[in-house]
């Protein structure tokens, strides 16, 4: 039997077995199952139907977004405002429409305008606020676990966890640092900063492992219970 | 060949088949396990239990269906325990193939709410999902100077001012706090933002590969709890009294992790096995 006939008898099949299950489970969730079935056969291999389950993904986001900008963005915030005669919607309207100037070469450089614009404001917004939740306020925290320790607040097992933290911090920033040779005292430090790192690289890698697995169990649960209507133990 | 040099050089297609039966086999078998609820996931059922009926919360669903398996459990019990107490909830959901799939959540809720206790929760007054708007960090900014800038009208049409549950609520002051159950960086846009820009109160939901990346917000208190991945899902429905998939699915996770550390020891042992048996060969060669 040639490898053609094959991929036809299997196509055959598959058709009788989605028919069957339209009609049984409804086309909703058959259509669900197909492509969830499609998508799990990837782990076998790569097929025609990965494919077709791949494709329909991407074309179908692709175009319920565009749709979605247009209703939730377009509509309301352009359409509706100069209907409701707020003119000064025209000038992020101009400023939309001059970023499209990218794709035609001799008008490129207007296009700049409006990035400009964007990047100025967005680092504008962006810096202070992220330098304050990110960098400061972590050096507050970590300065906190100082005090809580001078202070003699918390139990023993928080001083304990404070300590571990703290080490933690201070290592991991040696390990960072490149000026002077991780030799020593600092290749010490740099090698406690390497098994503070793997201890979080590890505790990382495990959470990965529970959402995929976590991912696997919910569209077995759905299979089961969903569509073949499996009673629940 | 040594049974542990074929363990070695398994075709990783039967690992996938062997973590599948296991799923499956635990799944069709009743056995129970305690989930044990952590200081982080009791505070924020504690921060809702705590709240009066009729004072709001914002709920901010942040995550498209590629991740519901972990993250539809916490919304669920959330979304509960806000509609037991009867606390009115803004809900926003600003991932781009969210909004559909929120909208499908609210009503499952409702219709859930219904059945147990008669009452049906009714947007508007007990609810206003707001829907989605793209580029999140300039909606959590405006938001937090008025809601009705992003949003003039909710998700289903409906102009906000024409909202009797919106009538006192102008921005995150008239809130208690935000829960963001996420499954992308809009975290840490609500962190920066919505925490750091506004003060506002913020617990979150993230998927398990995010989960280690925001405990040091916690440690600073940026953010006043955690519920992480399925484990964090699981203590939230045993928190609300109302054991569900989350529950269901950290029995199976047992299995499977036992599944998956069994294979890692297999291979670190068929690993050694080969390179003790090469460097023999190597040995008797040189030799």
């Amino acid at each position: 039997m040639s490898a053609k006939t094959t991929h036809w008898i299997i196509f055959a099949i598959v058709a009788v077995l989605v028919a069957v299950s339209a009609v049984l489970a409804g086309p909703t969730v058959t259509t669900a199952a197909f492509l969830t079935l499609c998508i799990l056969s990837f782990l076998y291999q790569d097929n025609p139907y990965y494919k077709i389950a791949e494709h329909l993904m991407v074309g179908v986001s692709a175009g319920y977004w565009v749709v979605l900008l247009y209703y939730s963005t377009f509509q309301d915030k352009v359409i509706d405002s100069l209907e409701s005669g707020h003119w000064w919607y025209l000038m992020p309207l101009v400023l939309g429409i001059l970023m499209w100037t990218r794709l035609i070469k001799k008008w490129v450089w207007v296009s700049r305008y409006p990035l400009a614009l964007y990047i100025g404001v967005s680092a504008g917004v962006a810096i202070p606020v992220e330098m304050k939740a990110k960098v400061i306020e972590q050096l507050y925290g970590s300065i906190d676990l100082v005090t809580q320790m001078h202070t003699g607040g918390g139990s023993t097992l928080l001083t304990i966890n404070n300590i571990l933290i703290l080490i933690g911090v201070i290592t991991s920033l040696v390990y960072f640092f490149f000026s002077k040779e991780h030799t020593g005292a600092t290749g010490f430090f740099a090698k406690i900063g390497i098994a503070v790192l793997m201890v979080g690289f590890g505790a990382s890698f495990g959470f990965t492992v529970m959402a995929r697995v976590s991912l696997l169990i919910q569209r077995f649960q759905f299979l089961l219970f969903d569509w073949l209507h499996v009673p629940r133990a | 060949m040594s049974f542990f040099e074929k363990m070695f050089a398994l075709d990783r297609r039967w690992v996938y088949l062997t973590l599948g039966v296991a799923v499956v086999i635990a799944l069709l078998t009743h056995f129970t396990i305690e989930v044990p609820i952590t200081k982080e996931a009791r505070s924020i059922y504690n921060f809702v239990d705590a709240l009066k009926p009729g004072e709001t919360i914002h709920l901010a669903i942040d995550y498209d269906p590629s991740v519901l398996g972990e993250l539809h459990p916490m919304t669920y019990a959330v979304l509960r325990q806000c509609f037991a107490k009867d606390i009115k909830v803004v809900i926003t959901a600003l991932h781009q193939f969210g909004p559909a799939m929120v909208a499908g959540v609210i009503d499952s809720a409702v219709t859930l709410h219904e059945k147990l206790t008669g009452v049906k929760k009714k947007s508007g007054q007990d609810f206003v999902f707001l829907g989605y708007k793209p580029y999140p960090v300039l909606i959590i900014l405006g938001m937090g100077q008025n809601y009705r800038i992003p949003f003039p009208r909710d998700y289903y049409g409906v102009p906000l001012d024409s909202l009797p549950m919106m009538a006192n609520i102008r921005n995150y002051t008239d809130t208690k706090g935000v829960i963001n159950i996420s499954g992308t960086s809009a975290t840490d846009w609500w962190i920066t933002y919505g925490n750091g820009r506004y003060g506002v109160p913020l617990a979150i939901g993230v998927t398990g590969v995010m989960a280690t990346d925001y405990y040091p917000y916690l440690q600073t208190h940026q953010i006043f709890g955690i519920l992480g991945g399925l484990k964090g899902a699981a203590e939230y429905e045993e928190l609300v009294k109302t054991p569900g998939p989350a529950v269901e699915g950290m029995r199976v996770q047992i299995v499977a992790h036992t599944v998956i550390i069994l294979f890692i020891i297999i291979g670190n042992i068929g690993f050694f096995a080969v390179r003790r048996a090469k460097s023999r060969e190597h040995l008797s060669g040189s030799g």
